[in-house]
């Protein structure tokens, strides 16, 4: 029995015009790729391993290339990547770890407050051990 | 044509269906059950319940109270021994859906919450904060996912029954993605379509409740009973016909007019009962029959508040304060500032009455079977009778349950009695006949009508004359409207002529539903020759038990107007007395 | 009675005439506070009765009737003139294969919900003569929000994973089998591991967060697949490691 008749679901083609169709699907993209930058710099951090235990020599001369314009803009980009990124994450924290406390949930300003505050503290730690301060 | 072979097929999806199917399931997994409807599941109008089911629980309630409440709620139409049974099974139905996950509203110790209700002498409302109907809907639905045996056609249009030998033995349906006419043998088959509340221009009711599955039977020479009760429900929004729960009222709300004065009270319902708190049965939690007349007659008066659609009553729930409205009635407030642009937090909202539930429907004993062997009902499109002339909010969800299963164990007994297979031949020529009938109307030309300018002069027709006050004339002209009507259906030309999702051949036939119960309500309620409950006459202002204790019987006819006659109400304990809604009674 | 001369531009389709979809524009005539909805209901009764849709509660409660409108996943009903001065433009719903005009099939979320097994399998039995589960209003909260999803599939038309992968179980399915697995009267969360914790289930998920936001009930079916997400490692964690534990 041709039960088909006249029946032609039409799909619609995807095509990268999603990402235009509203502001959320850009800084999501932008949101997901700034793992290339974060990526390439944890890669960077490995050859300065290398240089390191390469001796003293190696690691000036790799010092010294930090200090090229390309690679400090590098940095600059990529670390507005990743303070965009850690900011867009600990704001979805409390999408995640809901905290029911009697019969309701910690506001999410809480939970995500307190991730930017375990943040600022581990920052000034480890700023502090590098000599900052 | 592609035959679907089933045990029992159950068409409509809503509540009552869902609960049928589940019920059969549960009694027999062997059951080859076909769940058919015009729609998914949870699209079905149950979704947009939202006060609550009632039943029993509370120590200082009992099963009489609810008995009394709804015989007297329904101006003693309600057949009693058929109402003891829906107040017997109602705690059990509604701890069964409990079980089924429905995320009930609580106490704080974790029990079930009840709330007070329309026309209730104590609080009996289970609910799940203001969307009751939707969680039961779904409740219902997920729970019917567990059940292999139950075979669903989801958006099948059913057009006609099949009979053979004076029984029931199938349905012809069409698919209605590919237009293809499709037949279902089933030895049983349980009518769940729904009430036809969309006959009237102004009503609570979404698209769907055209009465396609009182028309069904009806066609097939099942009487529809009490037709002429139509209940109109005190709280929609003027805009858009939305409801607004009873529960608003429960809660505290209060209804004023113009002056501020909460007119109730002149209308046998007083006296005033203090702010925020509502003494129930009485005030704003009378019975909606006599709350939505308070409405129409201090209209005369001139007392209403003038909108941009018509006359308005205020619905106050200021001092039910933010928190409280919020928790209890999130999507009253969701709906009175997307639809009216007013926050009930800070202001009183425009209400008026709506159409909003068909008491009456297809003819049903207490077990849900009607005189056509092999055919039951239940839900909103059955008439049993347990809300006789005028239901009492949230015994519908209940009865939803309570007979939707109670249909469904009805249908398994009546397989199991030996009914007899239909003969191929009669099932084959229903079906082709069926399908003739709808080929006709898709390939008619020349045709004179449409079915939006048909459905425009119906809807008038129904809101003028078949309204919350009836006259003589005013029926009678809507008897004769109605009939010519039905006579211009017949030119009915469509525009689409198409097979894959064909809205304007859909439409046309929900029409012929609505305009063949319509006729049913005009001339039913020109027969009854009284005021009782939601049908009230300014001719005959009185109730008339002598004359008209009994159920209305409209019996169809293809051609003319549907001949009425009656039958005994069933009385056991309560008899006839006054419906005593002031606060003197206690 | 305020009145606004809206133009409205629909995507057409039907199988049986058309070799593809195309726009038809319609002027109409309306109110000023009608939605979306009210003006296809008035193209459909007064211009152009061949135009299919869904639709029926008018009170984004049945989750018929949804529509791309200029672009965004939205409920016709729920969709006001007011908010779109200019032209309008609406869709089929999205990631879904048009029937026929605005009407999609959706038997592919229809079978994914039934796949995640989304009722209740009780932690303990309980006769219904025994009376109810108890449940406290705190436990009622901790799932209560998930239970109000409409069925609507709006956020599936705007997950652009679903749309690029259409195994994907996708954001209102996941979120209802998180619900039964947070009512306190469940305990099918392993039942439900299997289809949840696969490729298609919530691991395809990378937070776009798209779903939650176009929620015409605010389900937040986002935070629904992340705390599955975890839920999920956590109990990875503990079947490796702690095996003792394991049934």
């Amino acid at each position: 029995m041709a039960e088909q008749i006249g029946r032609r679901p039409h799909v619609r083609p995807i095509t990268s015009e999603w990402i235009f169709r509203h502001p959320r699907y850009l800084r999501y993209l932008v949101r997901e790729f700034s793992c290339l930058f974060i990526g390439a710099w944890t890669l960077m951090l490995v050859c300065a391993l290398g240089r390191l235990s390469e001796g003293p020599q190696a690691w000036a001369a790799f010092l010294e290339g930090l200090k090229s314009p390309v690679i400090v803009a590098f940095h600059l980009v990529t670390l507005a990547f990743a303070l965009y990124h850690s900011y867009t994450w600990f704001q979805l924290t409390p999408k995640a770890l809901p905290l029911q406390l009697g019969d309701d949930f910690l506001p999410d300003g809480v939970i995500a407050g307190a991730h930017f505050g375990a943040w600022a503290v581990l920052s000034a730690a480890v700023l502090y051990l590098a000599g900052a301060f | 044509m592609e035959t679907i072979r089933a045990d029992v097929a159950i068409i409509g999806a809503g509540g009552a269906g869902l609960r049928a199917a589940i019920a059969l399931a549960q009694a027999d997994p062997k059951l080859r059950i076909a769940l058919v409807s015009k729609v998914y599941p949870m699209r079905s109008h149950t979704c947009a319940a939202e006060g609550g089911a009632a039943g029993v629980i509370k120590p200082d309630d009992s099963l009489e109270h609810h008995f009394n409440d709804t015989v007297g709620g329904g101006d003693w139409l309600c057949d009693q021994d058929a109402v003891d049974y829906l107040v017997q099974e109602a705690p059990r139905e509604l701890i069964q859906l409990e079980h089924w996950g429905c995320p009930w509203s609580r106490e704080p110790n974790g029990s079930v919450a009840v709330r007070p209700f329309g026309g209730m002498k104590k609080q009996r409302t289970w609910f799940a904060a203001d969307k009751s109907g939707f969680h039961i809907l779904h409740t219902l639905f997920q729970t019917s996912l567990q059940f292999p045996s139950i075979q669903r056609f989801d958006e099948f249009y059913a057009t006609e029954l099949l009979l053979d030998e004076g029984r029931c033995a199938g349905l012809a349906a069409i698919e209605i993605r590919s237009g293809q006419m499709r037949r279902f043998d089933a030895r049983a088959v349980v009518i769940c379509g729904g009430g036809a509340g969309r006959m009237f221009p102004f009503t609570t009711n979404g698209a769907i409740k055209t009465g396609d599955g009182m028309a069904l039977a009806y066609r097939a020479g099942v009487p529809l009973k009490d037709m002429e009760f139509v209940q109109y429900h005190p709280t929609g929004l003027p805009s858009t016909g939305t409801l607004l729960t009873e529960a608003c009222r429960g809660e505290g709300g209060v209804l004023v007019n113009k002056n501020g004065r909460r007119f109730l009270q002149d209308y046998g319902m007083g006296p005033e009962t203090p702010l925020g708190k509502p003494v129930l049965k009485t005030m704003e939690l009378g019975p909606r029959d006599r709350v939505s007349q308070a409405f129409w007659q201090e209209q005369k008066k001139g007392n209403m508040i003038a909108t941009r659609w018509g006359d308005a009553m205020l619905l106050d729930m200021r001092h039910l304060g933010e928190a409280k409205i919020n928790e209890r009635l999130p999507l009253v407030r969701d709906m009175s500032i997307s639809y009216m642009g007013v926050d009930p937090v800070t202001d009183p909202v425009p209400v008026r009455p709506v159409v909003h539930y068909m008491m009456g429907g297809i003819h049903t004993d207490k077990r849900a079977a009607t005189t056509l062997p092999g055919l039951f009902a239940a839900g909103e499109c059955a008439c049993v009778s347990i809300n006789g002339a005028n239901r009492l909010g949230s015994n519908s969800l209940t009865e939803l349950l309570v007979f939707g299963r109670r249909a469904a164990l009805s249908a398994a007994e009546y397989l199991q009695s030996g009914a007899r297979a239909a003969s191929e031949s009669a099932l084959a020529a229903g079906a082709n006949a069926a399908q003739a009938r709808i080929r006709e109307l898709l390939q008619r030309s020349g045709g004179t009508e449409t079915v939006a300018g048909l459905r425009k002069e119906m809807m008038h027709t129904m809101e003028q004359n078949a309204g919350i006050y009836r006259t003589h004339e005013g029926l009678v002209e809507a008897c004769a409207k109605l009939a010519d009507l039905r006579r211009r259906y017949r030119s009915i030309e469509l525009h689409d002529r198409t097979n894959v999702f064909n809205t304007d051949l859909l439409q046309a036939l929900e029409l012929g539903s609505m305009l063949d119960c319509a006729e049913a309500v005009a001339q039913s309620a020109l027969a009854r020759k009284e005021s009782r409950g939601a049908h009230q006459r300014l001719d005959f202002v009185e109730r008339d038990d002598r004359n008209f204790l009994r159920h209305s019987l409209a019996h169809f006819d293809s051609v003319s107007s549907p001949r009425i006659d009656y039958l005994d109400v069933v009385i056991t304990k309560s008899q006839p007395g006054v419906r005593d809604y002031s606060g003197g009674h206690e | 009675m305020s009145e606004r001369q809206v133009e409205i531009e629909v995507l057409r389709y039907n199988p049986e005439k058309d070799k593809e979809p195309y726009f038809q524009r319609y002027s109409v005539t309306c109110r000023e506070e009608w939605v979306v909805l009210d003006a296809l209901n008035h193209i459909k009764e007064t211009i152009d009765p061949t135009l299919s849709y869904r639709w029926s509660c008018h009170m984004a409660v049945c989750g018929s009737c949804g529509m791309m409108v200029n672009g965004e996943p939205k409920l016709a009903c729920k969709s006001f003139l007011r908010d779109y001065p200019g032209l309008i433009r609406v869709e089929p719903l999205r990631h879904f294969p048009v029937e026929r005009d605005l009407v999609t099939v959706i038997d592919d979320f229809v079978a994914k919900l039934a796949r995640v097994k989304p009722y209740l399998i009780p932690k303990e039995p309980k006769d219904v003569a025994a009376g109810e589960y108890r449940q406290t209003p705190a436990q009622l909260k901790r799932y209560k929000q998930f239970t109000l999803c409409i069925n609507c599939m709006l956020c599936y038309a705007a997950c652009p994973e679903y749309g690029l992968i259409p195994q994907y179980i996708g954001p209102a399915a996941l979120s209802l089998a998180h619900r039964w697995n947070e009512d306190s009267r469940d305990g099918g969360r392993e039942q439900r591991q299997e289809e949840l914790a696969a490729t298609e289930g919530v691991w395809e998920c990378s937070f776009v967060g798209a779903c939650s936001e176009v929620c015409p009930e605010h389900v937040d079916p986002a935070a629904a697949i992340q705390q599955v997400k975890i839920k999920s490692t956590i109990d990875w964690y503990t079947e490796h490691l702690m095996p003792w534990r394991n049934k």
